[in-house]
């Protein structure tokens, strides 16, 4: 009796399925039970990869309600590759379509910005310019173009996900108020920072991503959001080492 | 077949401890007598950061072995080839002194479970694997070391011992060994036979390390006890028993402590690899 690793696999991921034939324990007898220390494994070491990639959402709805849920995404989204550092990428998703958590409904942002952290933490070095390279006259400021760091990553979000984060991290924080939130993560040397963006922050930094100058991105930002804080952003930037390049291309030469 | 000249285990033969980034600064000012680390290769397939930094750091000072637990070796399927590319670019990167893997799967279908999962002993499974290990050696440039798995249960199909198996993949393919005397214990305890035998079978010289870790106990539906190789505690005596007696046989070797779970402070660990020292003391050169 030969055992495929398919047929393995589906007897691991699902506890009502029969232990494949052709196992045996020392007695060559049905190896029963002792195939539940791979069920348990698998199971065991996801969900520890789960808490661990995720404490904010473990702590918002407490360590046994993690263990259910991760139980339940852990067998529509087994790993497709062996970095665990990267385990989860499906975890926003999967929890917006939870009805029983559609009253937290900001939960999956959180997600989001943890898998955002987690990307940071691992995202390749890079050497951040001087701050006096936009040191430049207005109007070449505008006509500038922005390199950014790889650790860098932005987040757009109807909820106030920066001032959850930072209630469930400092016991010094202040309970969270309604509202929506940019976030900006940055990694100034190895610790990922999430900060509060002013609001446009996400979207106008979004539009230098996609190749925009200064001012193109600010000029749309402002249509949606008239007094946009230009000032407050690049300086978050500039403090948490995120810009790597600044191009300007002049339009008389 | 590999040729002689990629055969470059360097490892020293004395203990190692598997790497733990809390433990950064204490290694840094008292390591002794730890004198090479191990890192899991899938930890540091990352762009950059601070697993990457510390690294980088540490290699300047110790021996560094790195050990894959995602390759699937042991899988159906071939092995996942951009994996295969990821661990190519750390060993160029960090030119380790040793690279292992695993004789277990892990991956099927494009999923990674995690876990290193058994595979039966036949000539249809000793052909596969060692494909899959000249493919892994060709692709890294390197010798690599085979790790004996912990069983909690048999194949009926099997129709080789497990160290007949590992020595035939040994020949075959050129690859070393790396003796998990704790896996040898508790497959021994699981599925009644002599660890002892089990050492006098098995190719001492061609290992080319050797772990050691702590194992929980359970009981399998018979009562019969279960050992389950957790990497959670303290090394058990009966184990640091068998170190003796494959080293008396195989003479020093590189000895590996592994806490992956419950992961203790630095001097907890550090007083494992004094014990591996004095069994190493034992053994004449």
């Amino acid at each position: 009796m030969s055992v495929s690793q398919t047929e393995f696999r589906a007897a691991l991921l699902d506890a009502a399925k029969p232990v494949p034939d052709g196992l045996l324990d020392a007695s060559s007898q049905p190896a029963g039970r002792r195939f539940s220390v791979y069920r348990n494994n698998v199971a065991v070491s996801l969900t520890e990869a789960m808490h661990q990639a995720f404490p904010v959402i473990t702590k918002l709805l407490g360590p046994q309600n993690m263990d259910g849920l991760a139980g339940l995404f852990l067998r529509q989204h087994p790993p497709s590759s062996p970095l665990m550092m990267f385990y989860g990428q499906e975890f926003p998703e999967f929890l917006s379509r939870m009805e029983q958590l559609s009253h937290l409904g900001y939960l999956p942002d959180v997600a989001r910005l943890e898998l955002a952290i987690r990307e940071s933490y691992h995202a390749a070095d890079s050497q951040p310019i001087d701050a006096d390279a936009l040191a430049v006259s207005p109007e070449d400021l505008m006509q500038a173009k922005l390199g950014f760091a790889p650790s860098m990553r932005v987040l757009k979000s109807a909820w106030p996900v920066h001032a959850i984060w930072r209630f469930n991290n400092d016991p010094d924080a202040p309970k969270p108020e309604p509202g929506a939130q940019d976030v900006l993560v940055t990694r100034p040397e190895y610790d990922p920072t999430p900060q509060l963006l002013p609001p446009g922050g996400a979207d106008w930094i979004s539009g230098l991503l996609s190749g925009q100058t200064i001012g193109e991105a600010f000029e749309i930002t402002t249509a949606e959001i008239p007094d946009f804080d230009l000032g407050t952003t690049l300086a978050l930037l500039l403090q948490g080492a995120a810009i790597t390049s600044v191009t300007i291309e002049r339009l008389d030469t | 077949m590999l040729d002689d000249a990629l055969r470059s285990n360097r490892l020293p033969a004395a203990p190692g401890v598997g790497y733990k980034p809390q433990h950064f600064t204490q290694i840094l000012e008292h390591a002794k007598p730890v004198a090479w680390l191990e890192i899991h290769a899938e930890n540091y397939m990352g762009d950059g950061g601070r697993p990457l930094a510390q690294l980088r750091h540490l290699s300047e000072q110790f021996p560094i072995s790195v050990h894959g637990v995602g390759l699937s070796i042991g899988g159906e399927g071939s092995l996942d080839s951009d994996h295969l590319t990821r661990l190519k670019h750390l060993v160029e990167w960090l030119n380790p002194a040793s690279f292992s893997e695993h004789l277990a799967w892990s991956t099927h279908d494009a999923h990674f479970l995690n876990d290193l999962l058994p595979l039966p002993y036949t000539d249809m499974t000793l052909a596969r694997v060692c494909e899959h290990i000249d493919q892994v050696q060709n692709t890294i440039g390197r010798q690599m070391l085979l790790e004996n798995p912990s069983s909690y249960l048999a194949f009926e199909e099997s129709t080789w011992s497990e160290p007949d198996f590992l020595r035939e993949i040994s020949q075959r393919t050129g690859c070393g060994l790396l003796l998990d005397v704790n896996n040898v214990f508790v497959s021994a305890t699981n599925l009644d036979y002599s660890p002892q035998e089990y050492i006098n079978e098995y190719p001492l010289e061609k290992v080319g390390e050797i772990h050691l870790g702590g194992h929980d106990e359970d009981e399998d539906d018979h009562g019969h006890p279960l050992l389950i190789d957790s990497h959670g505690r303290e090394v058990v005596d009966p184990v640091w028993a068998l170190l003796d007696y494959v080293l008396d046989r195989s003479g020093p070797k590189p000895v590996l402590i592994e806490w992956d779970t419950d992961v203790p402070d630095w001097p907890v660990l550090r007083d494992e690899a004094v014990r591996a020292q004095a069994a190493l003391d034992r053994v004449p050169a």
